[in-house]
């Protein structure tokens, strides 16, 4: 059993039935009354964010949720399949859990994958990637402005907009919560 | 480690110079309404029982007697007895502790502006309040939006629920038909099972976020359940005289028309022990020197004011420690 004062950025506890994560928290304490933990959570099977007010002292159980460091192997048909890095006991991941991580994870990558009563609900990719460009316009090397920005395509297939000096091969850095281009790590 | 204390404490430097021209500007006011400025402890032996404050153990005076000290959560009982003394227009600017309290608008310890008026209104100290937050942003040259030109909005904490969450709150219904409410307002109070906690769940859920929407308002006529040491609205004995004034989702002030009647105040800090006791937390002793006072004390208004807040609200930052040289956990 969690109560408030277990509540950090992360904690896995159960809300209305429902396995939260906690993305954000702060303390408040209105006029008089007793002291609320703030939070916003995160749903793990919708992805939905909720805000809710917990008074301290409130208790919740904890999400019976488990996670494992897997290698994303192969796409087949509506699935990927992940190898578990320490047993390499493989599953198969419906696509449309994954959702738009997809997008940012490369074969071979390895990935947090969350299970949810024994039920594979999701996959955390890392922060950050590095992937090789495979497509884009030609490159202007002597323009090492960021502010314009074109199109150009990495090995899963995703668009991500980066410089105009980016050429394809170069290899560039990318935050996968965002999509953004953050920097190049290595040129053609 | 040390380069990043030497950057900090140069990045605060504008808002701790803010500080102290505010301060001075402040003291100056007060002055010139005739207000006696006073130091009163901050290590007493009844630091208060309101339920929801934990104080913070400040040793013991062996030589004396053998009871223990705590900080003060507030100036109030000791300024009282200066009230009940024929100290008629008294004001502290001081430091107050309570333990725990550490978020974006809280710190363990802060400073308060504490100031008591005898034979004024209530609504007197809210004209204070609308003086000193003009007299803040004109100490530093800064105009504040149009929207903090006085009168600010004084709106009954009924009508601001009624607005925020669509339900009628009196102050006078039981838990049950509180619940009940709360509950029609879409806000689920789950085990909360005391009055004040049904209650703050619907006002953080509801009325906090429109309170940060609105123009700087006082929020007055507060529940009895709440009263604290305000006492009961003359024709309206389920209302306390009490108002809390909100700016840009700063809870600001909290004033009461003060409770001066000794026989209440002992049954309410009486009944404050009992639900100390309930919820296992230390049982202060009463203050006999304030109970004797309040028979004294003319009818008579009383606010706290965060300091720090109110620098947060004239300088525009987000987080209390962006106002202080060290937060807590910069000590």
């Amino acid at each position: 059993m969690y109560d408030t004062s277990d509540i950090r950025k992360g904690l896995k506890m159960m809300v209305d039935g429902q396995p939260y994560t906690v993305v954000e928290f702060q303390f408040v304490k209105p006029g008089k009354g007793a002291a609320f933990t703030r939070t916003k959570i995160k749903n793990l099977l919708t992805g939905a964010v909720l805000e809710r007010n917990f008074r301290s002292g409130e208790k919740f159980e904890p999400a019976n949720v488990e996670i494992k460091s897997m290698q994303y192997l192969f796409r087949e048909a509506d699935s990927c399949v992940f190898m578990d890095t320490t047993t390499y006991d493989q599953v198969s991941i419906p696509v449309r859990t994954i959702g738009d991580a997809q997008d940012f994870m490369p074969e071979q990558i390895v990935v947090d994958v969350l299970f949810y009563e024994g039920r594979t609900v999701g996959v955390t990719l890392p922060n950050f990637i590095e992937q090789a460009i495979v497509e884009t316009e030609p490159g202007f090397k002597g323009d090492t402005s960021t502010n314009t920005t074109k199109p150009a395509k990495i090995s899963t297939g995703a668009t991500i907009n980066v410089p105009l000096f980016i050429m394809v091969g170069d290899t560039v850095k990318i935050d996968t919560r965002t999509g953004d281009y953050l920097e190049r790590v290595a040129r053609a | 480690m040390r380069e990043q204390e030497f950057a900090r404490l140069a990045r605060r430097r504008p808002a701790l110079e803010a500080r102290a021209r505010v301060l001075q500007a402040l003291r100056a006011w007060f002055a010139s309404e005739g207000f006696l400025e006073v130091e009163t402890p901050a290590r007493v032996r009844a630091p208060g029982q309101e339920l929801h404050l934990d104080a913070i153990a400040a040793g013991a005076e062996p030589g004396l007697d053998r009871h223990p000290r705590w900080l003060i959560t507030s100036p109030e009982y000791a300024m009282k007895r200066l009230a009940g003394a024929g100290y008629e227009r008294i004001v502290q600017f001081g430091k107050c502790w309570r333990a725990g309290e550490i978020g974006p608008h809280h710190q363990p310890e802060f400073t308060m502006i504490e100031w008591y008026r005898a034979h004024a209104p209530l609504s007197a100290i809210a004209d204070d309040c609308e003086t000193l937050v003009r007299l803040a942003a004109q100490a530093l040259g800064r105009t504040l939006p149009p929207a903090f030109d006085p009168p600010f909005a004084r709106v009954g904490m009924s009508e601001l629920v009624r607005e925020a969450a669509n339900v009628t709150i009196a102050g006078d219904e039981t838990v049950e038909e509180l619940r009940k409410a709360v509950l029609q307002a879409g806000v689920d109070p789950r085990q909360a099972s005391r009055w004040d906690d049904v209650f703050f769940q619907l006002w953080l859920d509801k009325v906090d976020p429109l309170l940060a929407q609105r123009p700087p308002t006082f929020v007055f006529d507060w529940p009895a359940p709440l009263a604290a040491l305000a006492r009961r609205k003359p024709g309206a004995p389920h209302l306390a005289e009490r108002f809390e004034l909100y700016a840009q989702g700063l809870e600001l002030a909290n004033a009461y028309g003060e409770l001066t009647d000794p026989v209440e105040q002992r049954r309410r800090f009486e009944e404050e022990n009992r639900d100390r006791g309930a919820l296992s937390k230390i049982q202060h002793p009463i203050d006999e020197d304030l109970i004797t006072a309040l028979a004294r004390m003319p009818p008579t208004a009383g606010v706290a004011l965060g300091f720090d807040r109110l620098m947060m609200l004239v300088l525009g930052t987000q987080e209390i420690r962006d106002v202080l040289a060290f937060a807590a956990d910069e000590v």
